[in-house]
């Protein structure tokens, strides 16, 4: 048989498939795991060519490559950073003379050249600029994005899309993400399992110290760094605004934190853990890296092939959990859909929320930065009866603001709902407020 | 002059660079890391050993070396990122040498594309390396020589295999591989002797609680909670004739009594410091009591008699086994949580747990000096490694490495005394022990099924004839099964035991559906676990598999054993 009078697809000819010899194993017979009537053969090499993924976050680099060497054919990718020397340790696409440049244009270029045939499209932008259009178009959206935020983002947005009327609507969510040894896996399906928002409490937010203790009391470096980058800052260069990048910059507030640590007799201040406190940096190792964004492949290959089942189908697991630091440890489970979910459960139920009826309204609000389950930094509420407190327009939040010196008790009812919206999120959160 | 103000260091390029990473491991692993030559013997399709070489080279390894003797072929563009087009036709090792070295300047890369059976040949060829890396498949008298070498030198090897959806490696470790930087999680490490405190804490505490009723507001709101459990432990014991709380009854009434003498009149309506107190009550009201583990290491026949000879770690250990006879604790690590407390008393206190750790360094080094006497050591065991054992005592792990199993025609695996244990796993729902047996079934049909009995890679299992392979490798794999379960002498309901076969078959047909292809993801998946093992054993930070990890990309799983 001559191969090379194939159906016209790019791989199709010979050479070209000789290429994928060892992938067509797998596409091309059954397993002990796979649907009987999953047909193996030229429908599955088809499919594999034809999906449109997109891949976005600080994984990038391990998924573009993954997603080409998996068949994938025609791949988006959004990154909004540029390189920095610091990426350099784990995101193997870029080097020393990339610095500087996007990274989605430089890693897309670099995956075309390796892997013929692979068609990458780069956008050097935030995922919040694209809109439903836009996400419509794939089949399937592997994340590894590093912030909470842009990943509530997304998971929010695919939510919304879902028409019941149109199955095509339904794009499943791989979310990949690691901090250190450690790091997840998992499939969503918006609106059929357990999303983004309903694991929020997963990924609790580390508590800050109280100002007082930034204030008068410090007995870290930690305090020392954060009392000048807060409070040494705004009282003396109030009119540059800080660059966390900018190493002048970060050498004054090293020698501020480093004369009050030595007034309170603190040791420990060094250069590197106030960069990492300022920044927030987040330890990252290429093998973890590789770990998590290889596991969000290995099941948008599963899923958009059918080659063996894929973690994420309704009722069974959907997560994976792992850590890498004291020998190798995963748990893979099936997190339950939350019905209180603001995103994606039922639009009725109001997540319940205890309180402590004593706070003033301001306080309540900042609090709910912190709270798992929540992690809203820029919050507007409202009761059932009025306007609480705006953060826009500027006028609304001139006529709330006396609000926020008021004690819940005297705002709202206990048992009462609230609605809460947040500039970063495109959707509103119910929630039932419960004096303690 | 003594007050100019310090001069501010600013990262260098590398530490630039690493910087990520340095939070992990920090300058002395990095040192490691950059010392050590890492020899890559690759078989296969040949993508997993790479995929772990990336991510050693990114980190900034100090060498690696290639050995492949394969011929780039246009089947190898498809799965490994480490080639181009223009590569066809010349040698693996050489293209994806190079290609890897672009990743990292730092980094120094070789390559050699002799076949693994004459480069060993030569009695020296693996002496420069200080870490063996094998991916299989590899003839079994090769793998059992790179075995006896990884013994006889103490080196460590590692053998990797990726097929399909599904992959495996082991680690054989040298006998004894003690990691004393362990990086315990920070909340199960802190000890503060609450049960048995020396006497300047607790004249510290009873400094700091003296006519406690009577405090101001903001004084009695600043006590440090060590300070506070101390004194109603003092008061308890007072009532429970000289005894703490013993156990979870007690210790909840204790708790109780503390949360009660917190003061509610304050302007937020409770006491921090009494809220941590409370919240410290159940973990740190208990005695001192070293690890199992850390028991086990003084036990051992080489903590015990420390010979002429002997290695740094077994000479502290031995120290440090003496301090714990002596006085029934471990050292004190020495150092405090983060508490609410005023700045200056913090410090105090911090001080306070500080030179206590110091003075049992102390006693510990003599004890370490006296030794070395005995045993007439020429060199002295630096300061900085007593100090590093008796902070980090409790949380010591000791490796004992050991070879993994080489399958050979013919012979039955030897479990030994994990027989029992493993044998009991093999029926539970989600043990990947089954797989490991179908890992081992597939190896041996490659020996008994070698193309010729030159230089030529053993026949893959299910390239062509699935069905048939999958029979044959099926029926040794239940023999594999079947031996370990005589071994071990266990008995095993019919029911558990037919579904256990089920399983084994299960694996065998999936295993052997790929028809010993990689997939590129299960690959750089098993790559990423590898590199991470490799960083652990060159560092010797953090705690390495001990010593087999199976890897199930169908359930996306993994499970650790012990071989």
């Amino acid at each position: 048989m001559d191969e090379a009078t194939g159906t016209g697809l790019p791989n199709r000819p010979g050479a070209q498939r000789m290429r994928w010899k060892y992938l067509d194993n797998i596409l091309t017979r059954h397993g002990p795991f796979t649907d009987p009537d999953w047909e193996p053969g030229e429908a599955a090499i088809e499919g594999l060519a034809r999906a449109k993924l997109l891949g976005a976050g600080g994984l990038g680099c391990e998924i573009l490559k993954n997603l080409a060497l998996s068949g994938f054919q025609d791949i988006h990718v959004i990154d909004m950073d540029t390189i920095d020397v610091s990426n350099l340790n784990r995101q193997f696409l870029f080097r020393q003379a990339d610095v500087g440049k996007y990274k989605a244009e430089v890693a897309a270029k670099f995956v075309e050249k390796r892997v013929k045939g692979v068609k990458i499209t780069p956008y050097c932008g935030k995922i919040q600029d694209k809109d439903e259009e836009y996400y419509k178009q794939f089949a399937i959206i592997v994340c590894g994005l590093d912030s909470i935020e842009a990943r509530r983002w997304i998971n929010a947005t695919l939510v919304g899309m879902v028409d019941d009327q149109d199955p095509d609507s339904m794009k499943p969510l791989i979310d990949g993400g690691t901090e250190g040894f450690k790091g997840q896996a998992r499939v969503i399906f918006p609106t059929m399992t357990s999303c983004i928002e309903c694991q929020l409490d997963m990924h609790a937010p580390r508590a800050a110290v109280p100002l007082c203790t930034l204030a008068t009391i410090p007995r870290q470096p930690q305090h020392c760094i954060e009392w000048a980058h807060i409070i040494a800052w705004e009282e003396e260069r109030k009119d540059i605004t800080l660059d966390n990048d900018d190493p002048e910059h970060i050498t004054w507030l090293y020698q501020k934190a480093l004369t009050r640590a030595q007034e309170f007799n603190i040791p420990g201040v060094t250069y590197s853990m106030t960069q990492g406190v300022v920044k927030n940096i987040i330890p990252a190792i290429a093998s973890t890296n590789a770990i998590v964004a290889a596991s969000c492949c290995n099941e948008a290959f599963k899923l958009a092939t059918s080659t063996n089942p894929f973690l994420g189908f309704p009722g069974t697991d959907n997560y994976m959990m792992y850590t890498g630091d004291e020998s190798i440890y995963t748990y893979t489970f099936q997190h339950m859909k939350k019905s209180d979910c603001p995103v994606c459960g039922d639009d009725n139920i109001a997540r319940p929320l205890q309180v402590d009826s004593d706070f003033t309204l301001q306080e309540f609000l900042d609090s709910l930065a912190e709270r798992p389950e929540a992690q809203l930094k820029k919050p507007s509420i409202r009761s059932q009866e009025k306007s609480l407190y705006y953060q826009f327009p500027p006028d609304l939040r001139e006529q709330t603001r006396p609000n926020l010196s008021k004690k819940l008790y005297e705002l709202v009812q206990n048992g009462e709902e609230v609605v809460i919206t947040d500039p970063a999120f495109p959707l509103t959160f119910k929630y039932k407020l419960v004096f303690k | 002059m003594a007050d100019l103000p310090p001069p501010v260091q600013g990262p260098t390029a590398k530490e630039k660079k690493y910087d990520r990473q340095l939070r992990l491991w920090g300058a002395t692993g990095q040192r490691a890391l950059e010392e050590s030559h890492i020899l890559l013997i690759n078989n296969g399709p040949g993508v997993v050993g790479l995929e772990t070489l990336k991510n050693l080279v990114l980190p900034g390894v100090g060498n690696f070396t290639i050995l492949d003797s394969a011929v780039v072929s246009e089947a190898d563009l498809g799965v490994n990122f480490f080639l181009e087009e223009e590569h066809v036709g010349g040698s693996r090792a050489e293209h994806t040498c190079n290609l890897l070295k672009e990743l990292n300047p730092d980094v120094e890369g070789y390559f050699v594309s002799e076949p693994v059976e004459s480069f060993l040949t030569n009695p020296d060829s693996l002496k420069p390396y200080t870490l063996i890396i094998v991916a299989a498949p590899i003839r079994p008298e090769l793998l059992a020589r790179l075995s006896e070498h990884a013994s006889a030198s103490s080196i460590p090897l590692f053998y990797i295999h990726s097929v399909g959806f599904y992959s495996h490696f082991s680690i054989h470790l040298p006998p004894s591989f003690p990691i004393v930087d362990t990086h315990p999680d920070p909340e199960t490490t802190s000890d503060l002797r609450l049960l048995r405190p020396w006497p300047e804490l607790v004249q510290f505490a009873e400094e700091k609680t003296k006519d406690l009723d009577n405090m101001a507001p903001d004084d009695h709101g600043h006590v440090p909670y060590v300070c506070l459990l101390l004194y109603y432990l003092k008061g308890w014991k007072k009532s429970h004739s000289g005894q703490p709380p013993q156990n979870y009854k007690e210790k909840t009434a204790f708790r109780d009594l503390v949360k009660n003498s917190a003061r509610t009149n304050s302007p937020g309506g409770g006491e921090e410091n009494y809220d941590e107190a409370v919240a410290a009550v159940l973990k740190s009201l208990n005695p001192p009591e070293p690890s199992s583990a850390v028991k086990e290491l003084f036990k051992d026949p080489e903590c015990l008699l420390v010979k002429e000879g002997a290695s740094a770690f077994w000479i502290i250990a031995h120290a440090v086994s003496l301090f714990y006879t002596k006085y029934g604790v471990l050292p004190l690590p020495g150092s405090v949580p983060d508490m609410k407390a005023r700045s200056a008393d913090y410090i105090e206190l911090q001080n306070v747990y500080k030179s206590k750790a110091r003075r049992d360094v102390t006693e510990v080094t003599e004890s370490v000096r006296f030794l070395e006497r005995s045993i007439k050591r020429s060199t002295q065991i630096e300061e900085k490694d007593i100090e590093a054992f008796c902070k980090n005592a409790a949380h010591i792990k000791l490796v004992r490495g050991r070879p993994f199993h080489v399958m050979n025609a013919g012979k039955t695996v030897q479990w030994g005394e994990r027989a029992k244990a493993l044998a009991q796993n093999l029926t539970f729902q989600d043990s990947l022990i089954p797989l490991y047996i179908a890992f081992l079934a597939y190896d041996t049909f490659t020996v008994s099924h070698e193309k010729d009995g030159l230089d030529n890679p053993p026949r893959t299992p299910g390239d062509t004839d699935t069905d048939a392979d999958v029979e044959q490798v099926t029926g040794i794999a239940f023999k594999i099964a079947d031996d370990l379960i005589k071994e071990a002498g266990a008995s095993i309901e019919e029911s558990e035991y037919s579904e256990m076969k089920t399983w084994v078959g299960e694996y065998v047909q999936e295993l052997l559906r790929a028809g010993g292809s990689e997939l590129h993801n299960i690959a750089a998946l098993t790559g990423g676990l590898v590199s991470q093992e490799v960083i652990k054993v060159v560092t010797e930070q953090y705690v390495p598999v001990d010593n087999t990890c199976i890897f199930d990309g169908v359930k996306s799983k993994t499970s650790v054993i012990r071989v």
